[in-house]
Formats: C-alpha cells, sequence, structure tokens
C-alpha cells in the first residue's frame, strides 16, 4: 500500500492543461458548456468496431489515459449504446459486421452523433469495398464528423469528438430531447 | 519414417532461415504429418494455394527442432476431399474449415459449418478463386450459427457480442453456465472479414507490406516484417544489415507498447485501476517517444522491402534510449507493486488454467504457450538476423494461469527494454535501405516472425510482372482462441474477461 501511495504521490497529476492558443481547445472549451447547456450531464460514447485492423482501437484506448483526462472534459465511454449520445466507429464495415452496425445505430437514442474514425473509416482505406467490406463508414450510417489517419492520434481523435458536438446545436434544437432539459439555442 | 529422413529429402525454402520446403503425395502426407505429430512438432498455418490455371495445393507450415518445414499437397480431384489433420494437430480444424470458406476446398473433417463465412457470400462463391465479376453483392443479412448445445438441470445460455461492452474487437462468446460457473465457451469468428487475403491479390507485390501492416494492427511490424522477408527471399535480396537492426529496433518497440497495454488493462479487470492508470501512462511516454525519434506513434509504415522507411540519427537514438530506460526503472516499481498487492494475487492466480500437457495437445503458442511451459521463442528458436547476435533471453513458466501470463509479459518486457538498449548501442553503420528486384512468376517465400504475441508468418507467391499470385497472413490467435475455450472450463463467468485479455488475441488478424 505504501508503494502504492508513494508511487501516486511521486508522480502528481500527469493530466495535461489543454494547449492555450490551439484552435481545437477553443471548440472543447466552448464544447463543455455546450454539452452542460444541451445535456446537462457527461457526454457519453460508445465505441464500434465494424471491421477495424485495431489500430484505430489502440488509439482510442490511449484517449482514456491519464494524460488526455477525458472525464476531466466530462466525455466517457458507456458499455451500452443505449446510454450514448455518440458513436464512435472505426474500420471499413465488414459485411459481417453490417447488420450489427445497422442494429447499434438504431439502439442509440435520438439525438446522436456518429464521428467515422480512421482512414479506412473515413474512405474504406486499403480495404476498399469488396465481397466482404462495405468500404466507408458514410455507406451504411449518417455520418458527422470524418477523422482520417492511420491509426488517428488520440488528439485528433478527440478534435473530431468535440467538433462533432460544435456543430450539433442547430441539429439537435428541434429534437425533444433538447428541448425536455430547457435547451433554447446554441450558447454564444 | 523418423522426421529426419523427411528433412533430408526437403529443398530449401526461400524467406525466412532455417525453413525447408517438401511437395507431399496422399500417401505421404499422412506420414509426415503422423511423424511430426509424432516428435512433437508445431502446426504454424495450414492454407491453401490454388488459382484458375494453377492445380490446387495444401500448404502446411510445421516448426519441428530440425528447424521448420512446409509441405505442399497437390490436389489431384477438388471435389474429393482431402485428409484433415485437425485428428492430429487440433489447431488446424478453423484453418481448414477457413480453407472451404475462401477457396472452396473440402477436408475429411466431419464438422463442415462454415467459419470465416457469414452471409457474405454463397456457399457457391469462393472468394480467393472465382474471379469478379462473379463477385456477390449480398444485401444486409445474418445467418443461423450452429453452436453446440449444453443441456442439464439449470444450465443456460449468456450470448455475448459481436459489439462488445467496450473498446474491443467484434465476435461472439457463447457461455453455457450454470449459476456463475462456466461449463462451455464456444466462440464464434469471422465478423471482421474484410478480404484482406483477396485484396492482397489486387496489390503490386512491392507495395502490399502497406496492407501486410493492416492485418493486425496491434502486430504492424512483425507482419510486415514478415512479408518483406517473404518478398526479399524470392526476390534474392539481402538487405543491408543497419536496416535489419532497425527492424528488430522497431519489433522489440511493438512488443513493449503491447505488454505495458495489456498489463494495465489486466489489473483494471481484477479491480485495480491504478494498474490501468500508471502503464496507460507510460505507454503513452512511449508512444510520444516512438513519434519522436521515428516519425510514428504505431510503426504502420516503418519496414518496407529492402529495410526501413526512415534512419535513425544518432540524437534520435539518444532520446530513445534515455525513454526506455525511464520506462524499465517505472515497470520495476509497478512490477513490484503487482507483485505484492494481495487483491491481484487473488484473482491472477489459479485463473484460467491451461495446463502444460493440454498446451502442447492444442497447440498453444507464442507468449501464452511460454506461460504453459511451451519453451518455444522464434527469436531464440529459428533467429533470423539480426536475432542470431542478440542471444534472447527466451522466458518460460510452467503454471499456464493468468498469473502465469502476467508474469512472462514483465520478463519480456525487461528482456525488451535491455535488447533496445543493446541495439541502439550497436546499430551497424551503413544504408538502412536497398532496393528489391521484383520477384520471378510462380516463386514462394515465407516470413517468419515472432510478433508479440507469437509466430507472425506470411507465405507469398508472386505472379507475372510484379503481381501477386496469393498471399497467406497467418497470425498465432488462430491456435489460441480455440485453447481460449479451454481455459475458461469451471471458471466462473466474472473472471471471463480477466482470462480473455490475459491471452489478448486478434479478432482482425484472424479474421482476414
Amino acid at each position: 500500500m505504501l508503494k502504492i501511495v508513494r508511487q501516486i504521490a511521486s508522480l502528481g497529476i500527469v493530466s495535461e492543461p489543454p494547449p492555450a492558443a490551439d484552435e481545437c481547445l477553443r471548440v472543447r472549451d466552448g464544447l463543455q458548456d455546450r454539452i452542460r447547456a444541451m445535456l446537462g450531464r457527461a457526454l457519453c460514447i460508445r465505441h464500434i468496431d465494424a471491421g477495424s485492423c485495431n489500430g484505430c482501437e489502440l488509439e482510442i484506448h490511449a484517449l482514456n489515459n491519464p494524460l488526455y483526462n477525458l472525464d476531466g472534459l466530462g466525455i466517457r465511454f458507456v458499455a451500452s449504446p443505449r446510454h450514448a449520445d455518440l458513436l464512435l466507429v472505426t474500420g471499413p464495415v465488414s459485411t459481417h459486421m453490417e447488420v450489427a452496425l445497422l442494429r447499434t445505430y438504431e439502439a442509440t437514442p435520438d439525438p446522436k452523433l456518429v464521428v467515422a474514425i480512421g482512414d479506412c473509416g473515413c474512405t474504406g482505406g486499403l480495404f476498399g469495398e469488396s465481397y466482404a467490406s462495405r468500404g466507408r463508414v458514410s455507406n451504411i450510417i449518417p455520418v458527422d464528423i470524418a477523422v482520417p489517419g492511420c491509426p488517428p492520434s488520440p488528439t485528433r481523435i478527440l478534435q473530431g469528438i468535440l467538433t462533432a458536438l460544435a456543430r450539433s446545436p442547430a441539429k439537435m434544437t428541434t429534437t425533444k430531447a433538447a428541448h425536455a432539459i430547457g435547451f433554447d439555442g446554441p450558447p454564444e | 519414417m523418423p522426421l529426419r529422413a523427411w528433412f533430408a529429402r526437403s529443398e530449401p525454402q526461400a524467406g525466412a532461415p532455417g525453413l525447408r520446403a517438401l511437395v507431399v503425395s496422399p500417401e505421404q502426407w499422412r506420414q509426415v504429418t503422423l511423424d511430426l505429430v509424432a516428435a512433437g512438432a508445431r502446426l504454424v498455418a495450414i492454407w491453401a494455394s490454388m488459382d484458375e490455371l494453377a492445380s490446387p495445393m495444401i500448404c502446411a507450415a510445421f516448426l519441428a527442432e530440425q528447424g521448420g518445414i512446409v509441405l505442399a499437397l497437390p490436389i489431384v480431384d477438388p471435389d474429393v476431399p482431402y485428409r484433415g489433420i485437425e485428428d492430429l494437430f487440433p489447431g488446424a480444424a478453423r484453418m481448414q474449415r477457413a480453407m472451404a470458406d475462401l477457396s472452396g476446398i473440402h477436408s475429411t473433417d466431419p464438422d463442415v459449418r462454415p467459419w470465416l463465412r457469414h452471409a457474405a457470400w454463397p456457399r457457391s462463391y469462393r472468394p480467393l478463386i472465382d474471379q469478379t465479376p462473379a463477385e456477390p453483392s449480398a444485401a444486409p443479412a445474418i445467418d443461423d450459427y450452429e453452436f453446440v448445445r449444453v443441456e442439464g438441470d439449470g444450465v443456460h445460455e449468456i450470448a455475448v457480442g459481436p459489439v462488445h461492452a467496450g473498446t474491443i474487437e467484434p465476435g461472439h462468446f457463447r457461455l453455457s453456465v450454470v449459476g456463475e460457473k462456466v461449463l462451455r465457451l464456444e466462440e464464434r469468428l469471422g465478423y471482421v472479414h474484410k478480404g484482406i487475403e483477396k485484396r492482397f491479390m489486387q496489390l503490386p507485390i512491392l507495395e502490399a507490406h502497406r496492407l501486410a501492416a493492416q492485418v493486425s494492427g496491434d502486430s504492424a511490424v512483425a507482419f510486415s516484417w514478415a512479408y518483406c522477408q517473404a518478398l526479399e527471399g524470392i526476390a534474392g535480396d539481402e538487405i543491408p544489415s543497419r536496416g535489419a537492426w532497425l527492424r528488430a529496433l522497431y519489433l522489440e518497440l511493438e512488443r513493449v507498447a503491447n505488454h505495458l497495454g495489456d498489463l494495465g488493462a489486466l489489473g483494471n479487470d481484477a479491480g485495480f485501476a491504478f494498474g490501468l492508470a500508471q502503464f496507460s501512462r507510460l505507454k503513452e511516454q512511449m508512444l510520444r517517444a516512438s513519434l519522436e525519434a521515428l516519425g510514428e506513434r504505431y510503426l504502420m509504415n516503418a519496414v518496407v522491402p529492402g529495410g526501413t522507411r526512415a534512419d535513425l540519427a544518432p540524437s534520435d537514438a539518444r532520446s530513445l534510449g534515455a525513454s526506455v530506460r525511464r520506462l524499465a526503472r517505472q515497470v520495476q516499481i509497478l512490477r513490484a507493486i503487482y507483485d505484492e498487492h494481495e487483491g491481484l494475487r487473488d484473482r491472477f492466480i489459479g485463473a484460467g488454467i491451461v495446463a502444460p500437457e493440454l498446451a502442447a495437445r492444442l497447440g498453444l503458442t507464442g507468449l501464452a504457450g511460454r506461460a504453459s511451459a511451451q519453451a518455444f521463442d522464434l527469436r531464440c528458436d529459428l533467429p533470423c538476423a539480426p536475432y542470431t547476435q542478440l542471444s534472447v533471453a527466451k522466458m518460460v513458466r510452467s503454471e499456464g494461469d493468468v498469473a502465469a501470463r502476467v508474469t512472462i509479459r514483465f520478463d519480456e518486457l525487461t528482456e525488451s527494454c535491455r535488447l533496445i538498449q543493446h541495439i541502439l548501442g550497436s546499430l551497424p553503420e551503413g544504408p538502412h535501405r536497398a532496393p528489391v528486384r521484383v520477384p520471378v512468376d510462380r516463386t514462394v517465400g515465407i516470413g517468419l516472425v515472432e510478433g508479440w504475441r507469437g509466430p507472425v508468418l506470411v507465405a507469398l507467391e508472386a505472379g507475372p510482372d510484379g503481381t501477386i499470385r496469393r498471399c497467406h497472413p497467418h497470425d498465432p490467435s488462430w491456435q489460441n482462441w480455440p485453447v481460449l475455450e479451454h481455459a475458461i472450463i469451471g471458471n466462473i463467468v466474472p473472471d471471463f474477461p480477466l482470462i480473455n485479455k490475459s491471452f489478448n488475441l486478434s479478432y482482425s488478424g484472424h479474421d482476414l
């Protein structure tokens, strides 16, 4: 126990402050207000691997390490699509995952956002379209944001998530859910 | 006939060192596989190689004490099933079913259920043989798979997946349980089958290493190295020794990154969030050190035909070395904490046991194999350059439980840190890359590399004018997935994620 405490104490807080003059940061700051204004709670993300090589999964894992401090931004990953506001989808969509992807999408309550991750999610990547691959995610479900990269870094993935949220108010104003929590327009 | 005699008849095989090739008749096929199993040889992979013009062929790679041997069994009549080897090498069963799905060539195994084929294409379509425009375009559909039902009082099924409750690849697990106790696990994989082998056949042979790196992203270096090894073998080109040493550096960095990730995740799955926070921080630091020194967090594009994409500047080598030194110190601190933690010991020790006898019988391989006394590591037993000069310490345990697989990871992590320092200090001078010629049509090369999970094989057959006739990438997960079904028997359901993680097998590398 003493060793654990010593290790925690010796490292202190490793989470990195958001960079000061970064375009990405501005989205993130405004974003937190918007999440609160719109949803009144944390943003919940559900990840779906629809055929990835698992490279993008490694970077999504990394996004959850203490340096990125996702929880501190009010964002967390959840176990069920029924708890999610945003779907993070990787891979070219393999034909065998098509039904599972559609069902997961349908199980996610409206309003929902979709972020396609990686070159494969954005374009089908090297795998393209074939007897076994449907190619890009947007061939199967509507995609709000596409983050290229092979794999994209955690910072890029985070930027994608934040960008998706930044443009979501217009899309969400007419929905029941937004009205129900007293949302009346994007904060400026 | 003793195995020695078969080896004496064999020819050298291009690609990885220590490999031999032998063409056999159907009678010899049975005899040589019997002799191989009697001699304790390990099956690496079995695949079908055929096209519209050439006659079909079954290929199987084994590792024996004498070295590696690749058997080729020409098939005269594809409508007559060939003699399956799943009775001798149980790990072959799913590989043979996959051959039936992709190449339409069937074995004598009575289990004729499809494996990689779900509803995406009809049984009559053979993706690796039939040309477009015969490619079917299936509407979204799912099929019924015949799981083995467990009957009895109080037995019920828990069905999990393909979409799992975490950031994990998709697959389906069917657990038959009584209360919390697992009676049986049956896996169903193939969800991320995206036509990798077919895609290889459409790419230029000098560029397809990029696809090899995406067979299983966590093993990008192992697969791209194995691909290049096969290619360089048939092109007849030596790579500069600096290139080989840099590849080994990348492979060990890949091992370090994966072991760090797994050690954190294993702590977390046992309820020790501190472990995940600490190890994921260390992993992030290593990835950033990689980015700084090598230009990539994950080395997806680092290994190229003829050597490596980039060289390593002395200043970058020094900073990478310093990062690895800091890492090794931190790992020692965390190891002491893991070793002494009562809660972790309680969850790790005795969970998911694969006894050495069972591991040998089922062909458990790689890291998980070494935790069950299967003392084989290509870096020690069939080393390619520069491992011939690195004297890697082989890490072996015999308990075969989660704790043993954790220990192997700690041991190998420490050893890889040592190897990285050694490599950085001994990098030969000279170019890091040499040109590679386009190989001659119908030549076959086999690449074999000890990835972090186990032996990775790439079998490459050149086509005319720089094309690929056939390329079969093989991940060790093929061997280890079926063993996981045994490891879980008698354990409780809440330990399944932990036991599964202790193997950490690839879905993408398996589903292709």
